[in-house]
């Protein structure tokens, strides 16, 4: 496999919580190697480090043992500029949508490519609606997120992490407050990212309909790596 | 609104959408910010209007050098100066005239109120020693037991003051004497006295009898033109035997009295405490608001952490927010303060106002102090965690 074509890779990656005698491991030699463009599933019990993985795949940890090498960068010792510009290239989903409550639908989307630097207003506000649209929301672009439903905040935060076309979508239970047609929508429309951008999609979920959709499936139990089903063959 | 934050800040204006979000909050944050404004406006405002009543009478009076007693830190204060001192400092080349100026205080029994106030005596004569405008009144005061009143003195009403003329002048008693005010001066009631009398030398020391002709208050010295006063006043302090006195430049003893008056006497040590109380308000005021706004959105911010958003996005949003609060709660601020201020001028006939300098400082100070805040309040953005998002 080509370097080029490997959006992650792990190699011997521990990770440890608390010092002295409350340390514990969360994380056991983690070696992967994820492909670009493809869409993971990761599952497993609570517990099992699925989300600690996620954070410092996204820069939000430190790596303390062992390899992380994302887009090409290896994270271990990356300074935290080096982070912060790395992050730039993701995109965030979390299970809590944290929208900001001030700004409206639009506005919200409109802060996943600000990041990015300053843009035409014109064109980023096109960006932002069109992808509320795509997700279902064009007729929501002004509301606030008090006046939205839990689904529909969900899919402002998809869009918040979509708009900006990373390299990379990090997301955790992404679709859990969402019905199952506009779960499969999101999903979809992640993969259709991943084949036409190459968007690499890493995903946490327990819901086993979308296991059907997924490139490859990722087990972890315990902190270490238990299963890795590669579905497209 | 947020279309022109937009367009000058580059990016969607966060920390306006924010304030705006919680009106009542905003309005709260809006109105401490003006009141921080108003107790800095009425402590400046006296301060400013002690500086300008005491300097009132100095404008008085055309000299270029005084000499006062060691202890004689005001013109009303201090003992005496000999007249000797006059002729030795009328040796030097550079000094072409010079005159006595008595000060004291004469209570004025006005029946429900009885007012105080500073009486000059100088020699009638000596009119170039004396503002032009009161220059060309000073004649009467040859007269015996005449005087010229201050028409801005407190409890003088407009009608009396104006009442006053040659013709009609206006008699009262004090210090067991009947004194005539035959004119009118602009003088004003000051933080030590209601208004001002202008009295001869000789009507002076017969309301004062204790008080002794060849030694007055202070000696004013007038100096030929283009002589340098600091450089006379040096040379004068060489001439003259009495090495305690305070011989200074007329715009040194004006710029003396004005620090002393601030900081040393108890009114402008009060006074200055309350510009320092009314900013550390203002302080407090923005920085609790900001502080509650930055820990109510902190898992906004971040979130915003995690999609990359650096320390400067942060800061810049809790600035933009001070600033707004420094911009908009100055308005208010500005209005009730020039209100309070000349409600007060009205009752105290002290030169109370705000001026354009004075807003300037305590606008930029606000805006100052408002960002000054905001980058403190930040200093909690450091417990938004994005790792916790997850």
């Amino acid at each position: 496999m080509e370097d080029v074509d490997i959006s992650i890779q792990t190699s011997a990656l521990n990770h440890y919580f608390g010092t002295g005698e409350a340390r514990k491991q969360a994380l056991f030699d983690i070696d992967l190697q994820i492909e670009r463009g493809s869409f993971i599933v990761m599952v497993g019990p609570s517990g099992s480090g699925k989300t600690t993985l996620l954070t410092l795949l996204g820069c939000l940890r430190e790596i303390q043992e062992g390899s992380v090498t994302l887009l090409g960068q290896e994270l271990r010792n990356a300074t935290a500029a080096q982070n912060v510009r790395m992050r730039r290239r993701l995109g965030f989903i979390f299970q809590a949508h944290n929208l900001h409550q001030s700004l409206t639908a639009q506005q919200n989307v409109l802060m996943g490519l600000q990041v990015k630097g300053h843009l035409n207003q014109a064109l980023s506000d096109k960006a932002a609606a069109h992808v509320l649209s795509l997700l279902g929301l064009a007729e929501r672009l002004d509301y606030l997120p008090a006046n939205l439903s839990g689904g529909q905040k969900q899919r402002v935060a998809i869009g918040r992490a979509l708009v900006g076309n990373p390299d990379v979508v990090l997301a955790d239970e992404p679709t859990a407050a969402l019905d199952w047609e506009t779960a499969a929508k999101v999903v979809d429309l992640l993969k259709q990212l991943g084949q036409a951008r190459g968007t690499t999609t890493m995903m946490v979920t327990h819901d086993n309909r979308i296991l059907d959709r997924a490139d490859r499936i990722l087990t972890l139990e315990d902190g270490r790596l238990v299963g890795d089903e590669d579905r497209r063959s | 609104m947020s279309r022109l934050l937009a367009r000058l800040l580059g990016r969607l204006p966060i920390g306006w959408l924010q304030l705006v979000h919680q009106r009542g909050r905003f309005a709260a944050a809006l109105s401490g910010v003006a009141f921080a404004n108003v107790l800095v406006f009425v402590q400046i405002g006296l301060m400013s209007s002690m500086g300008a009543s005491t300097l009132r009478p100095y404008e008085f009076f055309q000299g270029d050098i005084l000499i006062s007693a060691a202890d004689a830190n005001t013109l009303t204060d201090g003992g005496n100066v000999a007249r000797q001192w006059l002729l030795q400092a009328l040796a030097d080349p550079d000094v072409v005239d010079g005159m006595g100026v008595f000060v004291a205080m004469v209570p004025w029994d006005r029946g429900e109120t009885d007012i105080s106030l500073t009486t000059f005596g100088i020699d009638p004569f000596r009119t170039n020693f004396l503002a032009p405008e009161i220059a060309a009144d000073v004649d009467v005061l040859q007269l015996k037991d005449a005087a010229i009143l201050d028409r801005l003195a407190r409890g003088l009403t407009r009608e009396e003051a104006a009442a006053i003329r040659l013709q009609t002048p206006l008699s009262f008693e004090t210090q067991g004497r009947t004194l005539t005010a035959y004119d009118t001066f602009a003088g004003g009631g000051g933080f030590g006295g209601d208004g001002y009398l202008l009295v001869s030398d000789q009507t002076f020391l017969s309301l004062f009898p204790a008080r002794s002709s060849g030694a007055p208050d202070h000696i004013l010295l007038q100096l030929r033109p283009g002589a340098e006063p600091d450089a006379v006043a040096d040379r004068l302090k060489l001439l003259i035997a009495d090495s305690t006195l305070r011989i200074r430049s007329y715009a040194d003893a004006m710029d003396e009295e004005v620090r002393f008056q601030q900081t040393q006497r108890p009114t402008g040590v009060i006074f200055g405490f309350g510009v320092l109380i009314g900013v550390l308000v203002g302080i407090v005021i923005v920085f609790q608001v900001l502080s509650a706004d930055v820990a109510d959105h902190l898992r906004e911010y971040a979130t915003f952490k995690a999609m990359g958003y650096g320390q400067g996005f942060f800061l810049g949003v809790v600035i933009e927010e001070a600033v707004i609060l420094g911009v908009l709660g100055f308005i208010p601020g500005v209005i009730a303060g020039w209100g309070i201020l000349t409600l007060m001028a009205t009752v105290t006939t002290l030169p109370l106002f705000i001026s354009f300098e004075m807003a300037v400082i305590v606008f930029v100070g606000t805006v100052v102090f408002s960002a000054l805040s905001g980058m403190i309040a930040t200093r909690r953005l450091a417990a938004a965690d994005p790792a916790d998002l997850f």
